[in-house]
């Protein structure tokens, strides 16, 4: 592991905002801490620059302790949420700063420098300031600042936090193209489920101080291991009375279930062939147009579930009764999640097979 | 040593040394001289405190001084809190200037505005002049002398509003007209308690300045033990002249307590307000 | 523009009073200072005694200028980049002599150098030592030391929200480069807040000028320790209408200056509002 947390806690007065953390990050991996506000996700990042000191437990990079090791000379580059540009300096002064603190010989700055800039797509605007600048070209600049000195980790908090929703999806992808490209390993705050799965290698998944789960974003979506993470990753519906659904039996201890819309598909009553016998009969509650799908709402019994509707099959309306199939579960406990598959499908195949 | 007092973390250097400085000419240039007033009021004998105390001159002085600027501090709360508005809600040709003349006060040296107040509002100058014609006189009086203290106090009293009016939301207002409130309901019950804090502010500053002025005052006032225009600050100055060291400093701490008990005051029932409103 | 009633009668409350209270005092100083005529204004600006009063005047004026502006950077700095226990208290204590008369303020010195002052054994053991004779008291040092005291906290204060108002992230992002305490000040901190600190500057500059009454318990010989305030009081105490219209002219040289500081807050005022419009 490249970067390395081990058992860390850190207090502040009786509040507990990391409490036993320990992840690892291999080198070159893009990795983001993804929480709700208020989980200690910006805490591990405050900690990792030296901009806060652990109460107990060992932080590492590069197999290197640096706990002790201030934080100007952890070899960090960091990106503040909102960028933090020196707004009396010029794009270049402003990239420069970090190398001409460390006194590097002044060709060398500029080389460097202009190196950024072109990597960065700044050219240009070299003597701009930074209220002269967009949010995403301030970013670029934060980013570039970040990188000059050549760090070993770069830290990133919320980056595309103040930034427009239009151009933000743009900047994701350069932002990850460009991480990969320079390869340097990278870790990023986010509280943006869609932001972290999109751009991450690794995510890891924060909440009350503790980590939840952390992993590459596929398996984190495909196995969630804390009920914490069936809620938080994905479009999920939490259900109390599962057991009442075809096909599904009530697991001891596990009085809960999360329905994703990926888990359900909806039929016009008659159009269903196969697994009549695990479908359940649903009202429609509410259809709302997204473009290219319709998400609808479905009374199933007691139970609300979404889910997703083809724009290509007969239009369903708000009150018509549909025939649903939901596939799978996940039902959990107080610490652990069960993938649970409809039973009912599963004798009906085997039946007809 | 200093470090200790730091709360968390910091990785901006260089706060040993800036508060080590800062703390140590804190103290010599204001609390050491500051202090050496204190001790020596408290060693003075008990009966000193009886002799400042039952002397009609230095109890009146009291009266005058705390009266004065009361009246003073409450006519700037009312003008401070118009011209604020006025400054913050209209837009009309001289407003740059109208905001620009109230920190006059402040920058025009206390001695300079004395004489020309007491000039202009004698019963021969430019404003007394007509009053005295009803047969009014202006300075050498108490109205003289609350005079002056409005004129010190005035950009206290702005200048603590003005920022808090500019930052209220004009949706509170327009929620309040929705729902049909009449202009001046809306201005009681609704901006006015937004600004309370902010006034008190104001006065509370005003009327500790107030309490303290010597060189705006000293000439308009009259001076007249008879006639009770003798402000505190006068009646230090005078047992200094006759180099009365001891009713000197028993007035000064009577005078410090004063202004002390009043901000503290003022604090308190902020804080007071503050928790209330969250 | 259409207005409406309440709007006029506020807007015409806000002209009279400030018109009133504010610049017919401002006028009337020129006015009677030119009474006499421009010749007799030129001599009275070039009589010993003044020419005495400017140079005591500018030098306590230049050091405590020195003085406050260095202590109002560091403490400044100290106060907004750090967070530590006692920090409340440290800006309360800053603000002392802004609510303390400054008739008390003399008197402090007095109290700490004069002498029953537990300071002026110190002063004499210094000079017998270094074979001066250094007073503080009813002389020059004292009505520097006076003049510090007075107007400590201006650069301070006048700095403090522009600061507050910018956040530590720049410096924060600049420590974590491994910019030193010095490079942070120079270049990240000192821009942001040149036009605040060049006001409180010239506002401290006004103020140290026009001190008047600390200074006056602390200066008794006219022609070699008054401030240009105290030749003005002399002046105007002296009772002669040709003395009072020298006092006036005097004031006058007072008054461009405080002209000039509110003419340098509005420029500045401008500045940073089209600043914010950008």
């Amino acid at each position: 592991m490249y970067v390395e947390m081990k058992h860390i806690t850190k207090q502040y007065g009786g509040f507990t905002a990391s409490d036993d953390v320990s992840f690892g990050i291999e080198k070159g991996k893009l990795a983001a801490l993804l929480g709700p506000s208020g989980s200690g996700k910006t805490t591990i990042l405050r900690m990792l620059a030296g901009l806060e000191v652990p109460n107990s437990g060992d932080i590492f990079i590069a197999g290197r302790r640096i706990n002790t090791i201030p934080a100007a000379r952890r070899g960090i580059g960091f990106v503040f949420q909102n960028y933090a540009l020196f707004r009396y300096m010029t794009v270049f002064e402003n990239i420069a700063f970090g190398l001409e603190i460390q006194k590097k010989k002044k060709s060398e700055i500029e080389k460097r420098v202009t190196d950024l800039i072109g990597l960065t797509g700044l050219s240009g605007l070299e003597k701009r300031y930074p209220n002269q600048l967009s949010g995403g070209q301030r970013q670029r600049v934060a980013f570039a600042r970040a990188l000059a000195p050549n760090p070993q980790v770069l830290l990133l908090d919320e980056p595309f936090a103040a930034i427009d929703a239009k151009v933000r999806q743009e900047l994701r992808n350069w932002l990850k193209d460009t991480i990969h490209r320079v390869g340097i390993t990278s870790i990023f705050v986010t509280h943006d489920q869609e932001e972290a799965v999109e751009v991450a290698d690794e995510i890891i998944i924060t909440n009350h101080g503790r980590i939840e789960q952390s992993g590459p974003p596929a398996a984190i979506y495909k196995k969630p291991e804390t009920p914490f993470v069936a809620q938080f990753i994905g479009d999920s519906a939490v259900v109390s009375n599962y057991e009442c659904l075809n096909g599904f039996d009530s697991i001891k201890g596990a009085g809960k279930a999360v329905i994703r819309p990926e888990f359900v598909k909806v039929y016009k009553q008659g159009a269903l062939h196969r697994y009549i016998s695990a479908a359940e009969e649903g009202r429609v509650e509410s259809v709302v147009f997204r473009g290219n799908h319709l998400d609808l709402t479905v009374a199933v019994k007691d139970v609300s579930i979404h889910a997703e509707y083809s724009m290509e099959e007969a239009p369903v309306a708000v009150g018509e009764n549909v025939t649903v199939l939901i596939y799978r579960l996940y039902v959990f406990d107080e610490n652990r999640t069960y993938l649970t598959e409809n039973k009912a499908m599963k004798d009906t195949n085997l039946f007809y097979i | 040593m200093i470090k200790q007092l730091l709360k968390g973390n910091h990785v901006i250097p260089g706060f040993g040394l800036t508060m080590g400085i800062s703390v140590t000419m804190l103290s010599c240039f204001v609390l050491i001289p500051l202090a050496s007033v204190l001790v020596y009021s408290l060693h003075l004998p008990a009966s000193e405190y009886v002799r400042m105390i039952s002397n009609d001159g230095v109890r009146n002085a009291f009266m005058t001084s705390i009266s004065c600027s009361f009246l003073a501090a409450v006519i700037n709360c009312v003008f401070g809190t118009i011209l604020a508005w006025v400054l913050v809600r209209y837009q009309f040709t001289g407003k740059r200037l109208l905001n620009g003349v109230i920190e006059l006060p402040f920058a025009l040296p206390t001695a300079v505005a004395g004489i020309t107040l007491s000039k202009l509002y004698s019963d021969t100058g430019l404003i007394g002049s007509v009053f005295a014609q009803w047969g009014i006189s202006l300075a050498y009086t108490k109205i003289g002398l609350t005079i002056a203290l409005v004129f010190v106090g005035i950009p206290f009293v702005v200048r603590s509003i003005q920022p808090v009016l500019e930052k209220l939301d004009p949706a509170y207002e327009e929620a309040g007209n929705m729902l049909g409130a009449a202009k001046t309901a809306i201005f009681f019950r609704i901006i006015l308690p937004e600004l309370r804090p902010a006034i008190l502010t104001g006065f509370g500053l005003a009327f500790a300045r107030g309490l303290g002025e010597y060189g705006s005052v000293i000439y308009i006032a009259g001076n007249s033990a008879k006639n009770h225009t003798q402000v505190v600050s006068y009646v230090i100055m005078q047992k200094l002249n006759y180099v009365d060291y001891a009713g000197a400093a028993s007035i000064a701490l009577g005078l410090l307590v004063i202004a002390f008990v009043t901000l503290f005051t003022i604090n308190m029932i902020q804080i007071h307000q503050a928790r209330r409103a969250s | 523009m259409k207005r409406n009633k309440t709007e006029m009668a506020l807007i015409a409350v806000s002209m009279v009073f400030i018109v009133v209270m504010l610049i017919i005092p401002l006028i009337s100083v020129i006015v009677n200072s030119l009474r006499e005529g421009l010749s007799f204004y030129a001599a009275a600006l070039t009589t010993d005694y003044v020419i005495s009063a400017l140079q005591i005047t500018l030098l306590a004026a230049v050091i405590a200028l020195a003085v406050n502006t260095f202590f109002g950077l560091l403490a400044a700095w100290t106060v907004t980049k750090f967070e530590f226990r006692g920090k409340h208290i440290l800006t309360t204590l800053i603000d002392i002599p802004f609510s303390i008369s400054p008739v008390i303020a003399g008197l402090a010195f007095i109290m700490t150098f004069g002498r029953m002052g537990w300071a002026s054994e110190y002063v004499t053991a210094l000079n017998s030592i270094l074979g001066t004779d250094l007073q503080i008291v009813f002389a020059v040092p004292g009505v520097v030391l006076a003049t510090i005291f007075v107007t400590f906290p201006f650069v301070f204060r006048e700095i403090i929200p522009v600061l507050n108002a910018r956040g530590n992230d720049e410096e924060e992002a600049a420590a974590l480069m491994g910019a030193g305490g010095l490079t942070i000040f120079f270049r990240i901190t000192l821009p942001q807040i040149r036009w605040a600190l060049l006001y409180g500057v010239i506002l401290c500059t006004a103020r140290a000028l026009g001190e008047f009454g600390a200074v006056s318990a602390l200066s008794k010989a006219r022609g070699a320790t008054f401030t240009l305030p105290l030749e003005i009081d002399a002046l105007y105490m002296s009772g002669q209408s040709d003395s009072i219209t020298a006092a006036f002219a005097v004031s006058s040289l007072l008054v461009l200056l405080a002209v000039g500081v509110l003419l340098l807050r509005s420029f500045i005022e401008y500045k940073s509002e089209r600043k914010r419009a950008l």
